[in-house]
């Protein structure tokens, strides 16, 4: 009798397609949220061995800031064209426009916490029942309580008391009307992991992830990018620094690490030595200890 | 290198965080920016070192109270092995939560404090791992800085503990002292304990073996997805998407779809661009068969040779999850892999009173309740028993009113 003792990235791997066809088959409108980052770019690349030579049975969404990395946006246009999938984009400027949401004020001003308004507004009008995410439970504590399967009311809202048992290899998809799936095939890795397997994988990646020369300026002691999303004024001091990105989000918020790794064998050996956890690069978990906590009730990822 | 999947186990007060905490401090798996919020953190021990126990605990609720409410994941990697820690709460009223946790673990760390032995939770918590059927077992008897390091007294305990492990009938069970609040014997071998010449829990958990429930000679492979491009270049393609559960499948093995008794012939096993000549337990795949037949979702593939169960009239045990009570009256549906068909629980044979072990009438089920039952579903199961494989020989109840995960059933008899 033979036993499969599979590599950990092959077993991660076969987790995260599993569980993205399970999705496609107990849902009638999933959607797959596509930030631009490395995790959902790796759910992408999932989602083409889940489901190919056949189409995904769902859109890529984008929930647009208004205020991305222009590199994210160009890298998102090209992934469409080259996998010929469906791309539906929430604009938070149109949730602005039309009264929706007011937008921050003063210095550190994001449009981060927005986003949720918008991303809530896209799943109603398209009546989706389960949002496919990137996010993983290595990333912040409060995530590391969160099922695969992670039930919203019908205000987007998370309750953490309230969470369905998840056993075995089974995903209990049914929900009542009004309510919506939150689906992490990619719960159990880490960064590293999603590093080791983008290596393996071969997957392209937007250039901001990789070090290069950029104007920034220093504030609460993180390294943001200089642009005119960012409310500057004559104490910032603009400087080019080689620095790469962590994590990628909305410009006001996503900090940048002074970093000299070109390739990504550069970025595994900077992250394997690395003693600052990857969240440590956003400025809204440092808002409270519970920020991500309070977020996630309120409906966000 | 491979994932160990592990839950720990144990009484709000055994230490079950920190030695978690300790686990994560020791092997040097807390990033600076983590550790200094635990340093600015209000809660400290007596002696003013850091309280690692708050590592663990993420919601608001359980800050505030200092407990666990859910099971949170905590990843970690040494040079030798990934691990995936399920947190589950040890208080009675979370008995679900264990169960939860404990369903996608290989391995159990059981906590015992050494100055109170072998406890009424201890029992509890021994045959909740014995029902789920977790093939290794460590007791972590803690707190040996309070007992003076006592040798005898450790020896006490394991001798107490052996006798509760062939009555819940548990084996491959590891001893260890250790003391998660000064770190003995839980990454590093304690000075303190020169009579023990075992492994520290670490240097155990780095090399015990894992067993992968691949141990059914027969493929096993539940179809989640049928893909069907019907592009023109593609116009007859059909691929059985879905993850073998046990066994391996070979390009020429000839295959059975249950319940429907069709059978064919593989031709491809691929993944995107790949194409396996055999694939094992645990890959995810889409095979392509050399007839066209009718298999949907739900429908199970399985090597001609040997066959799983196929059943309408299962004996399992079950385990109550909700707070509303079981209704035998009612109708249920049963979620048993990619396969969601109607149930009823037609008898309850009887209860466990899982402090004591005592078989009892069972009338009632309720929240945190476990017992045997006989179950019959509307369309046929097609199951492995789950002392065989847990992947297919588990199976939940949802209840069709809230839609709510309410029950778990492991499957343990072919009833009809």
């Amino acid at each position: 009798m033979s036993k499969y003792n599979l590599d950990y990235l092959d077993e991660l791997e076969a987790e995260a397609i599993y569980i993205l066809r399970e999705v496609a088959g107990q849902f009638e409108k999933p959607a797959l949220l596509f930030s631009g980052g490395k995790d959902s770019i790796t759910l992408v690349h999932l989602a083409q061995k889940a489901f190919r030579p056949g189409k995904f049975p769902f859109p890529l969404v984008h929930i647009d800031t208004g205020h991305n990395f222009q590199e994210t946006i160009d890298y998102r246009d090209d992934m469409i064209k080259r996998i010929g999938e469906k791309l539906i984009v929430g604009y938070v400027q149109d949730d602005i426009d039309n009264g929706n949401v007011v937008e921050q004020k003063g210095k550190n001003a994001s449009r981060n916490a927005l986003q949720t308004v918008t991303l809530l507004n896209t799943i109603a009008k398209h009546q989706f029942d389960a949002c496919i995410g990137g996010a993983r439970r290595d990333e912040e504590k409060a995530r590391a309580k969160e099922r695969i399967f992670s039930v919203r009311d019908e205000f987007g809202q998370w309750d953490p008391k309230r969470q369905r048992p998840e056993l075995w290899n089974i995903f209990n998809g049914k929900i009542n009307k009004g309510e919506n799936v939150r689906v992490f095939p990619i719960s159990n890795w880490t960064e590293l992991d999603v590093w080791n397997y983008i290596r393996r994988e071969n997957i392209p990646l937007p250039t901001i992830y990789f070090a290069h020369q950029r104007d920034c300026i220093t504030r609460n002691g993180q390294l943001m990018a200089a642009s005119e999303f960012l409310n500057m004024d004559s104490e910032d001091v603009v400087e080019n620094r080689n620095v790469r990105f962590r994590t990628v989000g909305d410009m006001t918020c996503t900090a940048a690490v002074e970093s000299y790794a070109f390739e990504i064998d550069d970025i595994i050996n900077e992250i394997s030595a690395s003693k600052i956890s990857e969240r440590g690069a956003r400025m809204d978990d440092k808002v409270s200890e519970a920020a991500m906590e309070d977020r996630k009730k309120g409906g966000y990822f | 290198m491979e994932i160990l999947k592990f839950i720990t186990a144990g009484s709000v007060d055994d230490g079950k965080s920190t030695l978690i905490g300790r686990l994560l401090y020791d092997s040097e798996s807390i990033l600076a920016d983590q550790l200094e919020a635990l340093q600015s953190s209000n809660r400290k021990n007596d002696d003013g070192t850091i309280d690692l126990a708050i590592l663990t605990d993420g919601l608001k609720a359980e800050r505030e109270q200092g407990i666990t409410i859910d099971v949170a994941y905590k990843y970690f990697q040494t040079e030798k092995r990934k691990f995936i820690i399920a947190d589950a709460p040890g208080h009675i009223q979370y008995t679900r939560n264990m169960v939860t946790g404990a369903s996608n673990s290989n391995l159990a760390i059981i906590l015992i404090d050494a100055r109170k032995g072998v406890i009424e939770q201890t029992i509890r918590h021994s045959f909740l791992v014995s029902l789920l059927g977790l093939p290794q077992v460590v007791v972590a008897v803690n707190k040996m800085d309070m007992i003076d390091f006592s040798e005898d007294r450790f020896n006490e305990i394991v001798k107490d503990y052996q006798q509760l492990a062939a009555k819940v009938g548990l084996s491959n069970i590891t001893y260890i002292p250790v003391s998660a609040l000064k770190g003995d014997n839980i990454v590093n071998p304690s000075k303190n304990m020169d009579w023990y010449n075992g492994k520290s829990l670490l240097d155990h958990l780095e090399t015990v073996e894992i067993a992968i429930d691949a141990n059914v000679a027969h493929a096993y492979l539940p179809v989640q997805w049928v893909v069907r491009p019907q592009t023109d270049e593609l116009h007859d393609y059909r691929g059985y998407a879905g993850r073998i559960l046990s066994g391996s499948l070979r390009v020429n093995d000839k295959v059975t779809v249950l319940p429907s008794g069709f059978t064919s012939t593989v031709e491809h096993i691929e993944l995107l661009d790949k194409q396996f000549e055999e694939a094992g337990a645990g890959l995810s795949v889409t095979v392509r068969l050399k007839d066209d037949i009718d298999i949907s979702r739900g429908d199970i593939l399985v090597s001609s040779a040997l066959k799983p169960q196929v059943s309408q009239l299962i004996e399992a045990d079950l385990c109550w999850m909700d707070t509303r009570a079981l209704d035998t009256s009612l109708t249920y549906l049963i979620q048993h892999n990619s396969k969601v068909t109607k149930a009823r629980i037609q008898e309850i044979l009887y209860k466990v009173n899982i402090n004591t072990l005592e078989k009892e009438d069972g009338e009632e089920f309720k929240l945190n309740d476990i017992g045997r039952v006989i179950i019959k579903t509307a369309d046929p199961l097609v199951f492995d028993l789950y002392q065989n494989n847990k992947n297919s020989g588990g199976a939940i109840i949802i209840d069709s009113r809230t839609n709510v995960t309410v029950g778990a059933l492991m499957l343990r008899a072919n009833a009809d």
